[in-house]
């Protein structure tokens, strides 16, 4: 059987972690598919208080790390989530949505997870029992691959708020509902009497982890929003590859038309 | 200690908290509508309400349930009471095989809690997280849509043949009390088996000695391998078998088994296949059509048997020809992604083994493990589950014969459980194609000729590429009229999957040829697709490519009337929308497709039972297996027409080969044609001796009553007192009905009577492309289906529907790769959000020789999608997709530039 523990108290989350060789769990959507039923020793995050609710605090929103996709869908919102809620929506199935959480999508790290291009687009900053905020771009280090220790888990995440800010999201997939995505794209920007002020664009499944487009982001200050501004050499940071959903050229070309969309919608 | 409530129950749980709650209420509870389809969160097979909310239950720990209420299907019925959403789901025919329905209707009580009167978008939304393979998805939305509108259950009007009964098995596959594969167990406690299969698709092995094994893992009970096997030889056809229960050091595909471990679960799970003392020499795999090296002695240049249908003389009918067509395309492996993964146990019954597993062709597995296990037949009982799926692939063995030897050997049942993992590595799937056809038309528009070449990949070993091989050729032409033809086909071994029985065995894939064809000769001589196809449909009096000359039935030329006007008005709609889009393109197709029922110029027999006891109930005795077709129901209802009572007046007993006479395997659409027959002919013959007893005359009616019938004839009452009758088996009357279709052998030419009985159909679809990022999404469907007489039409649609789906999954997105694809989040079949509303529009031409007219309709319904699918792609685009499926990036790159 395995070793379980469900504490209540953010504390006994810290003392459990120092024993060691821990497994931690929020909505257990990623835990059974990738981990099946091998006994391991478990800290259950599920039951501590305080950390679904998604808030604004000051000059910034709150996304704590047991906030499902369900929350972020319910969650009375300003535009600039816009993207993410469509994210949400397009994250497996309700069931997968109703248990799954943002943090835990991001925690699983995998190339294709629908939360981190817009948690990238977003300027996200992840919070940690440590102490310590890191950027979602810096926490992410790879495939299956984060900038976790030994001692921390994820509190939750900061969000600045960007009144007005206009956000998107376009997911590719061979079929409508569960669907992993072969390319996907988030976009918050600034607009400013139709031009657009500051973007931050990310593409995901297109390279070992999603991308930001920062000579795009750059070019597109100023501008508006057009499709013919998006150009091929402004995905040159992705390094898609093939496997069994496309291959790795249609994935270029997918993406490059999915951000021209994106970048097009803003108008 | 966990605490939670299950169905309005406090129960305490002090076990592992990492159980997962779909285990807890199945294996603790015995709750086991909630199903598990793929203990992965792929298919929400085991949706249950968690607090209110729709969840995977195999994806929630026990930890996470505490103070939780829980409401699984077996909550939704009151006291026996369908609620009005189980109501409309059993009114609309929105359960077929059930296996998928407990976790639809706990996503739509979620849905309806906050939504009571949802739109069709609200109800693909809430259900997106739910696969069903069966039913098309489309009665589902009718009947969440019309709970509100009728919110109690109302019985169909009418009975017996023609009436849009419910299914007779429907209460229980809405209640979850159904029992599949899984869901039985023996009385005793049950051991455990596990395959060890090989990691390899084409290697040679041996197998070290186990005495060191089975001293370090005391609780395995028994380790079989190739030695253990008393003949180890099987297969689909009695002069052909090439298969093995257990490979003998030489293994030819992906997950071929080459050892089996029974003992309790735990221990079973605790062995790494490593742990085996195996030794692996890896070869390099043969592909499809590689002529060497050879993979089977029998089979030089690796090819298993060829088809060929030869008619007129092909150079002159090309000749002939003012336009000319050709085409050249391939289709991949497809995966039957029946939600129920294989299941069963085994248990000896003194110098019996009976096996009770989910399966399609009962008598079949009957006599197969017979001769695998050396035993005579009558020593095999074979008891079928409710079957969550089959479309072919529950045809094959799989897990019964190492069910049916651990049980024999050890005298303990022995239970087997697929994982879906195991379920896609280990069952066959449809045939690889490579196929290469042209035709040629006159200035009036009526084809002179046709070639066409299909080379099917087998894989390992031959199952069903025999049928494969003999039914595509005979079909090629698709349904049309061609003087002059050659059509061959060439089955060859590889190091694939073994590919068998897919519904429709070849032909989808080859009607996506013929009909490619009809389009390029049609657009060449300027003539309307649907009109030219109407010039050249085999209608009745007409010779098929056999030779054959259709009798009263053959409606290929109704079907497309029907369509003419749908055709005519999509083409404007096609028309009007790209006349203001540029990126988005429409575009609609139109198929035909023909099918022969029942066999390929072979016996295929089926026998049926009815009688009454000596308390008058009516029991009729099926040996057809209902897969979630419908067969349950059809043959009640013609049994009840037969026999001159109400359908529900009939009790059925079906399956179990010790209760049932051979009805034949439930494949190629033939049991309501053939025993639909043999229903018919019994209830007519139980018929005709209760009124010969009474001395009534034909138009008699009969009413069945406790211990009496009365038959009541020109106002006079006849009673027979059924207690003076001697009962034998329980019976005090029976009847026998049988039938068997007739049919010849063909020639050299492949010329001859092939079938008794067609069907035919022709589908319209409208997609839209991105043309910019080659994504399709199929808009609408319409399709007119000659069924001879439909003896249930909500059934018939239903088929229609799910064959649509499948069909429409074939075309655009089903592609499986051999242990890269094994689950149901790479390997993709169509969501609900995928298969869009469906127009049916039912021939009724009776067939003469059907059951009241009636001829199969379960691959007949398949086969025309895809190529009208694939046909609107290019009325689009211009785009002829020739590598299905048509993925995306396929799409794109076949724009024209």
């Amino acid at each position: 059987m395995s070793r379980y523990f469900r504490p209540d108290r953010i504390e006994d989350v810290s003392a459990a972690l120092a024993t060691g060789g821990c497994l931690l769990l929020a909505g257990a959507t990623d835990h059974f598919p990738t981990r099946g039923d091998t006994p391991h020793a478990i800290i259950d995050l599920s039951r501590l208080p305080g950390l679904r609710a998604i808030e604004r605090r000051g000059d910034h929103w709150w996304l704590p790390c047991l906030a499902t996709w369900s929350d972020v869908i319910a969650a009375d919102l300003p535009p600039q989530f816009a993207g993410l809620q469509a994210a949400a929506r397009q994250v497996g199935g309700v069931q997968i949505q109703n248990r799954g959480t943002v943090v835990g999508n991001l925690c699983n790290a995998s190339p294709a997870a629908d939360g981190i291009p817009c948690l990238l687009a977003l300027d996200a900053t992840v919070v940690l029992s440590s102490g310590r905020a890191v950027p979602v771009d810096q926490f992410v280090r790879g495939p299956r691959h984060i900038d976790l220790a030994p001692m921390e888990f994820v509190l939750g995440l900061r969000l600045p708020h960007q009144p007005g800010a206009r956000a998107g999201f376009l997911k590719l997939g061979a079929r409508r509902y569960l669907v992993i995505s072969m390319a996907m794209v988030a976009l918050v920007a600034d607009m400013q009497q139709g031009r657009i002020v500051q973007a931050r664009i990310a593409i995901g499944a297109c390279s070992a982890r999603a991308q930001r487009l920062p000579a795009l982001e750059a070019e597109l200050c100023g501008q508006i929003p057009s499709a013919d501004l998006v150009q091929p050499h402004h995905l040159a940071p992705l390094t898609p590859i093939d496997d069994v959903r496309a291959s790795a050229g249609y994935r270029r070309h997918a993406a490059l038309e999915l951000v021209r969309r994106a970048v097009a919608g803003l108008a | 200690m966990i605490e939670l409530s299950v169905n309005g129950a406090n129960l305490l749980w002090p076990g592992n908290p990492m159980l997962r709650l779909a285990d807890f209420l199945r294996d603790q509870l015995g709750l086991t509508g909630t199903k598990i389809g793929c203990n992965a969160g792929d298919c929400g097979a085991c949706t249950v309400l968690l607090d209110g909310q729709q969840v995977c239950a195999c994806l929630v720990p026990m930890g996470q349930t505490d103070g939780c209420t829980v409401e699984t299907v077996e909550a939704l019925a009151d006291r026996g009471a369908l609620s009005a959403l189980q109501a409309a789901f059993l009114r609309h025919g929105a359960a077929q095989c059930g296996f998928c329905t407990p976790g639809i209707l706990m996503a739509a009580v979620a849905l309806l809690q906050h939504t009571p009167n949802p739109d069709a978008a609200q109800v693909q939304d809430a259900l997106g997280g739910v696969l069903c393979r069966c039913t098309g998805y489309r009665k589902i939305i009718d009947a969440i849509l019309d709970v509100a509108a009728h919110p109690t259950a109302a019985d169909s009007a009418g009975n017996g043949v023609g009436a849009r009964r419910p299914r007779v098995d429907g209460a229980a596959k809405l209640t979850g009390a159904e029992g599949f594969g899984a869901d039985l167990l023996p009385e005793a406690d049950a051991l455990h088996l596990r395959a060890i299969r090989s990691p390899h698709a084409h290697a040679r092995f041996t197998m070290g000695d186990l005495t060191a094994f089975r001293a370090a893992h005391p609780a395995i009970a028994l380790v079989l391998t190739a030695a253990d096997i008393p003949n180890n030889l099987y297969g689909i056809y009695p002069d052909g078998k090439d298969q093995k229960v257990l490979a003998d050091g030489y293994v030819r595909h992906l997950g071929e088994p080459v050892c089996a471990l029974v003992g309790p679960a735990p221990a079973l799970a605790a062995i790494r296949d490593a742990d085996l003392p195996i030794t692996w020499a890896e070869l390099p795999p043969v592909a499809f059509t590689a002529t060497s090296p050879a993979l089977h002695p029998h089979a030089a240049g690796n090819i298993l048997c060829q088809g060929r249908v030869a008619r007129g003389d092909p150079a002159q009918g090309f000749a002939a020809g003012a336009v000319h067509a050709q085409v050249a395309l391939q289709t991949g492996l497809v995966e039957h992604a029946y939600l129920e993964p294989e299941a069963g146990f085994a248990e000896r019954v003194g110098d019996r083994i009976e096996i009770t597993a989910c399966t399609q062709t009962p008598y079949m597995d009957r006599d197969e493990l017979a001769l695998i296990l050396r035993l005579a037949p009558a020593q095999v009982r074979i008891i079928p589950t409710a079957v969550g799926g089959g479309f072919g692939g529950k045809l094959d063995l799989s897990v019964q014969p190492l069910l049916a030897l651990a049980a024999w050997r050890l005298r303990q049942p022995v239970r087997w459980v697929y994982s879906r993992a195991e379920s896609m590595l280990a069952t066959t799937k449809r045939h690889p194609s490579r196929i290469t056809a042209e035709a040629a038309a006159d200035a009036s528009g009526h084809l002179t000729a046709l070639r066409f070449h299909g080379d099917f990949d087998t894989g390992a070993y031959a199952s069903w590429g025999p049928t494969v091989a003999n039914r595509v050729p005979v079909h090629a032409t698709g349904p049309y009229r061609v003087p002059h033809l050659l059509c061959t086909s060439t089955a060859w071994y590889s190091n694939g999957p073994p590919a068998g029985a897919f519904r429709g065995f070849g032909v989808p894939q080859a009607a996506i040829a013929a009909e490619a064809l009809m389009d390029d000769l049609a657009d060449r001589l300027g003539q309307d697709r649907l009109a030219f196809r109407r010039r050249n449909a085999l209608g009745v009096g007409d010779a098929t490519a056999t030779g054959q000359i259709l009798g009263a039935g053959a409606a290929l030329p109704h079907c497309l009337d029907a369509l003419a006007p749908r055709w005519a008005a999509l083409r404007a709609e096609v028309a009007a929308f790209n006349a203001t889009n540029t990126v988005l393109r429409r575009g609609v197709g139109v198929a035909c497709m023909w099918y022969g029922i029942g066999n390929t110029s072979m016996s295929n027999p089926s026998a049926m039972r009815i009688g009454l006891t000596a308390e008058g109930q009516c029991i009729l005795f099926s040996g057809a297996v209902d897969i979630g077709q419908g067969s349950n129901t059809i043959l009640r209802q013609i049994a009840a027409t037969a026999l001159g009572v109400a359908d529900d007046a009939i009790t059925l007993v079906t399956g179990d080969t010790d209760r049932t006479l051979d009805a034949g395997k439930t494949s190629a659409s033939r049991q309501t044609f053939v025993s639909g027959n043999a229903a018919r002919l019994a209830a007519a013959g139980l018929r005709a001796e209760l009124l010969r007893r009474a001395n009534a005359g034909p138009t008699a009616r009969i009413t069945l009553g406790a211990g009496v019938v009365e038959i009541l004839d020109h106002g006079t009452r006849h009673l027979l007192d059924l207690s003076q009758f001697p009962a034998e088996e329980g019976l005090v009357l029976d009847h026998i009905g049988q039938f068997d279709p007739p049919t010849t052998p063909l020639t050299a030419d492949g010329q001859g009577v092939p079938y008794a009985s067609y069907a035919f159909a022709a589908q319209l679809a409208l997609v839209e492309v991105d043309t910019r990022l080659g994504t399709v999404r199929t808009l609408r469907i319409v399709a007119a289906h000659d069924v001879g007489r439909a003896i249930n039409p909500t059934l018939v649609e239903g088929q229609i529907h799910g064959g649509i789906a499948q069909g429409l999954g074939l075309a655009l997105m089903e592609d499986y790769v051999p242990g890269r694809t094994d689950n149901l989040h790479d390997y993709l079949i169509p969501t609900i959000g995928d298969i869009p509303p469906i127009e049916t529009i039912l021939i009724e031409q009776p067939d003469p020789l059907g059951p009241y007219g009636a001829k199969g309709v379960g691959e007949p319904a398949l086969v025309a999608t895809a190529p009208a699918i694939l046909n609107a792609i290019a009325d689009a685009t211009g785009a002829r997709i020739t590598h299905i499926p048509a993925t995306p990036e396929r799409v794109l790159a076949a724009l024209p530039r």
